[in-house]
């Protein structure tokens, strides 16, 4: 063994294999057409392909392959969320995740290590029992901890604080877990090639031509495509994507924030994040830290980061762990977010015939890949929209049936 | 740090200023139309231009219209809402 390997190492042509192929030429038409590679659109192409025998597709991407809110999220995955309709639907994404390395032959070091939030008062106390009581109902593992219990489950953080940010208790999602972004994407684009699916980098949509209440192609900056279905996962974009084909989706944009510090050696063995502080931290792999926390104040398409957010996400951390204060911090950086009135996403129909929403996944939608995925796939296989997707539906807005997690996506992941 | 121009204050840190929404123009309550409500209520404004805006200087609870370009981020302009509302 080790011999055949120096061998092959000192070689002078080893056989290359790229995951992922060069983008090819655009061909006149697809039968399915998914406008974004990110993540969603990625999946969706990969279900597609593999569950449903439909490999005439293109992935357009206007940049690199999953360099919008898939490369720049914080990669929490959780189902503590607070409606049963969100908690079904998110808690299918985190068993997705247990699967993924696996189904896709890559490995996208999904690490279950349970997330922990804290409450610094009995009204978040109050509204943990509230989510735990929810969580345990719908079969996921949530239960609110006590000071005690919290020490134990994370035993560096201060809890000698006091006053108004005492840690009072908390809620412990054993659930709750993180994985490599950049792995996901990518095993999900090398899967949906390897079965003929397109991917083509580089490639802006430009116009949606509708006409008879269908999608009839797409302009890009490469040609004009005709398309069968079409499916819209453009992350930040989506509200502007849509209105190209004439959809007004109830979608705002805010930045988002976060950064890592340099790597030191592994000793956050949860996710932890604060309520009241608006601060969350996951140790990477690497060992880097990752900090992310609310969203900017108000409204913008800017990704450039704000000393006052990046200041605000340190002091969080510093406060939850005070022997943070001397490190450094590595990169940061900003998102696009594309947030719903209920901070909930919008998936399955439009107003026309053949196009499909994957959209409003605001700050929390790298845990919902996979299962996004799945369920796009199935809604455009069989052109009907299966039952777990069907209180995402953008309709809910003019029915009122909204689907509120605002309190369960506040510390924005 | 940013500036926001209070039109009582005068230039302050945009901290000191509490975001409140897009102004929306509100239909008659007992002549609209259930679509109507839902379009004032979620309707979205959020292209890539200018957008007329409610915010609030926190320390004097003074509230005020502020025209921003949501692309750029640069503040066009800001009124006392007598000065007239947007239609
Ligand atoms: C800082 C930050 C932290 C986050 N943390 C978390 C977290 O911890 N957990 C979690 O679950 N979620 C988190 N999120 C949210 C998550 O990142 C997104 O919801 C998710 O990645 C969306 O995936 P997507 O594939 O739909 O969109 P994206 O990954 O944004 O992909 C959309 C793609 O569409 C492309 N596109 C746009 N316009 C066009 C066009 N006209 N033509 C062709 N292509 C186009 C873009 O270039 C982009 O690559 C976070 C987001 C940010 C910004």
């Amino acid at each position: 063994m080790p011999l055949k390997l120096l061998k092959y190492g000192l070689a002078r042509d080893y056989p290359v294999t790229g995951d992922i192929p060069a983008t090819p030429d655009l061909r006149k038409s697809y039968d399915v057409v998914i406008i974004g590679g990110g993540g969603h659109g990625l999946a969706c192409a990969f279900y597609l392909s593999k569950y449903h025998g439909i490999t005439n597709v293109a992935i357009l991407e206007k940049g690199y392959l999953a360099g919008g809110n898939t490369a720049r999220n914080t990669t929490t995955i959780r189902s503590n969320y607070i409606t049963p309709e969100g908690i079904a639907f998110y808690k299918e994404g985190v068993e997705l995740y247990g699967e993924m390395s696996q189904e896709l032959d890559f490995n996208v070091m999904f690490s279950q290590r349970g997330q922990l939030t804290l409450a610094h008062s009995e009204t978040t106390m109050r509204s943990f029992h509230l989510r735990a009581e929810m969580g345990k109902h719908m079969g996921t593992r949530l239960e609110v901890v006590d000071q005690k219990q919290v020490q134990e489950l994370c035993p560096h953080l201060n809890m000698d604080y006091g006053g108004a940010l005492e840690i009072l208790g908390g809620l412990w999602h054993e659930d709750g877990g993180t994985a490599r972004h950049d792995a996901v994407a990518w095993g999900y684009a090398a899967q949906a090639s390897r079965r003929g699916v397109e991917i083509h980098q580089r490639t802006e949509v430009e116009s949606i031509n509708v006409n008879g209440g269908r999608v009839q192609s797409v302009t890009t900056n490469r040609g004009e495509i005709a398309c069968g279905q079409v499916m819209i996962a453009c992350g930040g974009a989506n509200y502007e994507v849509a209105m190209k084909a004439g959809v007004r989706l109830p979608i705002r944009c805010y930045p988002l924030q976060a950064m890592v510090t340099q790597p030191i050696k592994p000793w956050l063995h949860t996710l932890v994040s604060s309520v009241s502080l608006h601060t969350y931290l996951v140790q990477s792999s690497r060992g880097e830290l990752v900090i992310g926390g609310g969203s900017d104040p108000y409204q913008s398409y800017s990704t450039r980061s704000t000393l006052d957010m990046k200041e605000h996400l340190a002091q969080g951390a510093v406060h939850m762990f005070p022997f943070l204060q001397n490190m450094r911090l590595l990169r940061q950086w900003a998102g696009t977010t594309d947030m719903t009135p209920d901070y909930s996403p919008i998936m399955g129909a439009s107003p026309l015939d053949n196009l499909w929403l994957d959209c409003g996944w605001g700050t929390w939608g790298f845990k919902a890949t996979p299962v996004a995925g799945k369920y796009m796939a199935q809604t455009i296989a069989n052109g009907k929209v299966p039952d777990i997707l069907r209180p995402f539906g953008m309709d809910r807005f003019t029915s009122f049936e909204l689907l509120n997690e605002m309190g369960a996506t506040a510390a924005s992941h | 740090m940013k500036i926001l121009t209070c039109p009582m204050n005068g230039p302050r840190n945009i901290t000191e200023f509490q975001y409140l929404g897009p102004f929306r123009a509100m239909p008659d309550p007992d002549d609209a139309s259930d679509t109507d409500w839902a379009q004032y209520l979620f309707r979205a404004e959020n292209s890539r231009g200018p957008v007329v805006e409610w915010w609030r200087h926190t320390p004097s609870n003074y509230v005020f219209l502020a025209e921003r370009h949501l692309g750029t981020g640069d503040v066009i302009r800001t009124f006392d809402p007598s000065e007239g509302r947007p239609s």
